[in-house]
């Protein structure tokens, strides 16, 4: 994950209080999304940049997971990511993502 | 006037060395943690010339196999090397030692400092090479080994190495302004060279005198300049003056990784005007991005595939009635509006363009948007960037009702191809294509292309803007436009008339009957 990201997400972290904080992910591939998830719950693990070592334990979904699908509203789900969620392939992204998530988020959506 | 792609090149340099010197993954770890993992064991994973030569997608990027060959390659492809040749019909690939020549060569301002006995030897092999002259040879000159040692040791200057024994180094070009560090000058002067050698390879796979060149417009994604004006340029210019086109100017056009597919509809347009018969479209290689997915390619016992610079050259000229025609009558845009979810953008850059000539998806043979070689990007957690944008243009097809679900596997095996430029930003965005695309559309195998170039702005802190422009590559039906203005006008008019006179003609032939 890009080094200034992981910088805002920890001042986010910080200022609203990580239970506050939910991180929706975009990426088009599992092991992409795999390695930013783990990144914003367990720290980089590249240990680069300003999360390495840091554990928000943020909960961490992907924009194509039930949870988050079902809370925008249909017509905006539709035209911004109807046609990806066509291409990508949901279910590896969902396991990953939530695999990554049982075992570092320390907190609820 | 029509414009037309009159001629490419394709070429990398294999620049082991500057990768672990320059690459900014390097940097910033020897910054941060010189002992680290990645550091001591990158060694290991550096590729020898020839392991680089006898890459597939490398042979492939400089015209010695066609890029759709790699699928029916074996994989991955790093472990089944195939037969190599250093030069292609497109390009070559240059080894590290004779690109630090060519760097001294590209070098105005005695920043590039090479040894003695160094400069002996890589004369004689600079001597056999196609396109590198006498006079550029003789730009060659040694300075004693102690020299470059002090200049590294004391002056901040970059080493350069050949297996690791140092044969010269880079300078700072001024004390205070961090612009023209040495660093920066290393950079650039890679910029400049690798531009340089692909303008030599155009000229020449396009059978053009360099005197012919009226316009340059470099596209790479480097900053020249001092404190003053940082990014002032004019990389252009100087490239142009080292090939000798004498009857050029020139200018640097930016815009990300979409920058050469903007230079060319600048070059184009240029030409369509009629302001210039000839115009060339260069860029060199980025020093910073080689490397940039090492740690990834080294804790997964990889080689370190980002191990070249890139560049490229193409002529835009007046219609030829023979070369394939850049089409200026359609072209896809991302604008300021268009939003930035992942259809929009493809929607913008194909659909569009599309429906204004009244085509489909399908009717466009090939489509070329980011040509990454997957097999750098998925290890680093990037996917098959190629795949990704073919399967958004398949399913936004199936949106449209031109083809079914179930054959958009089908769909992008037609109209895709699969990645093989090297990750160096500016140079896989949709133009490596432009080659094979040139030789199989005058062949007839290939009727229409869609070149789609594709830039992250947000990188530049400057907006949260994604960009994009596309433009079509079509068979050139052979009619050469030569009129222009009040000429072209009259012309009109008479058919016009003509065409009035005859309607009258035949209705009162009707109304007689």
């Amino acid at each position: 994950m890009d080094l200034e990201v992981q910088g805002r997400i920890k001042e986010l972290a910080e200022q609203y209080g990580a239970e506050n904080v939910v991180v929706i992910l975009g990426n088009s591939d599992p092991d992409g999304a795999s390695i930013f998830a783990e990144t914003v719950t367990n720290g980089d693990p590249s240990f680069a940049g300003p999360l390495a070592g840091v554990a928000l334990g943020l909960p961490v979904y992907h924009i194509v997971e039930p949870e988050i699908k079902q809370a925008v509203d249909p017509n905006v789900y539709e035209e911004q990511v109807g046609i990806v969620e066509m291409v990508l392939d949901v279910d590896a992204i969902i396991n990953a993502v939530k695999s990554i998530r049982e075992q570092y988020s320390q907190y609820p959506l | 006037m029509k414009p037309v792609l009159k001629g490419t090149s394709f070429v990398l340099v294999h620049v082991p060395h500057i990768m672990t010197e320059a690459g900014t993954t390097f940097s910033v770890e020897r910054e941060e943690n010189n002992d680290s993992e990645f550091l001591q064991n990158a060694p290991n994973h550096i590729r020898t010339f020839e392991e680089c030569l006898r890459y597939a997608p490398n042979q492939a990027f400089i015209g010695n196999i066609d890029p759709e060959s790699l699928d029916s390659l074996p994989k991955p492809w790093y472990e089944h090397l195939i037969e190599g040749e250093r030069f292609g019909k497109f390009g070559e690939i240059m080894p590290e030692d004779e690109f630090y020549a060519l760097m001294q060569i590209a070098d105005v301002f005695d920043l590039v400092l090479l040894e003695d006995g160094f400069v002996e030897t890589i004369k004689g092999k600079l001597s056999n090479h196609p396109l590198i002259n006498a006079n550029d040879v003789a730009k060659l000159k040694g300075k004693p080994h102690m020299e470059i040692e002090k200049q590294v040791n004391e002056n901040g200057a970059i080493p350069l190495k050949v297996d690791g024994i140092l044969v010269g180094c880079v300078r700072k070009a001024h004390d205070k302004d961090e612009t023209l560090a040495a660093h920066v000058m290393l950079e650039n002067l890679a910029t400049k060279a690798s531009a340089i050698l692909a303008l030599k390879h155009l000229l020449h796979n396009a059978q053009i005198d360099p005197g012919q060149i009226e316009y340059i417009i470099e596209c790479s994604e480097e900053a020249c300049g001092d404190m003053n004006q940082r990014g002032g340029g004019n990389f252009a210019k100087a490239i142009g003056e080292i090939v000798g086109t004498l009857n050029a100017t020139g200018s640097d056009v930016r815009g990300f990784c979409a920058g050469p597919a903007h230079a060319i509809l600048h070059a184009s347009s240029l030409v369509a005007s009629g302001v210039f018969k000839n115009v060339v479209v260069i860029a060199g290689g980025a020093t910073a991005k080689l490397g940039m997915n090492g740690k990834e390619h080294v804790k997964k016992g990889l080689p370190l595939l980002e191990d070249t610079l890139g560049g490229f050259g193409v002529l835009i000229s007046a219609d030829d009635g023979v070369s394939p025609v850049i089409r200026l009558d359609s072209v896809g845009a991302h604008t300021v509006g268009t939003g930035a979810s992942p259809q929009q953008v493809m929607s913008a850059l194909t659909v569009n363009p599309l429906e204004k000539l009244g085509l489909t998806l399908s009717d466009v043979d090939k489509y070329a948007p980011e040509l990454q070689n997957p097999e750098v990007t998925e290890p680093a957690g990037a996917g098959d960037v190629p795949k990704s944008n073919y399967k958004m243009i398949a399913a936004l097809a199936v949106k449209r009702g031109e083809i079914k679900k179930d054959d958009m596997d089908t769909f992008i095996s037609e109209h895709g191809m699969p990645g093989f430029a090297p990750t160096q930003g500016h140079i896989p965005s949709g133009v490596p294509i432009m080659g094979s695309a040139r030789e199989k559309i005058m062949a007839g195998a290939l009727n229409r292309v869609m070149v789609i170039g594709k830039g992250s702005l947000f990188l530049s802190r400057m907006t949260n803007q994604f960009d994009g422009v596309s433009f079509l590559i079509e068979s050139n039906n052979g009619t050469v436009e030569q009129q222009t203005g009040k000429a072209a006008d009259e012309q009109k008019l008479r058919t016009l008339l003509a065409d009035a006179l005859r309607d009258v003609a035949q209705h009162l032939r009707s109304s007689e009957e």
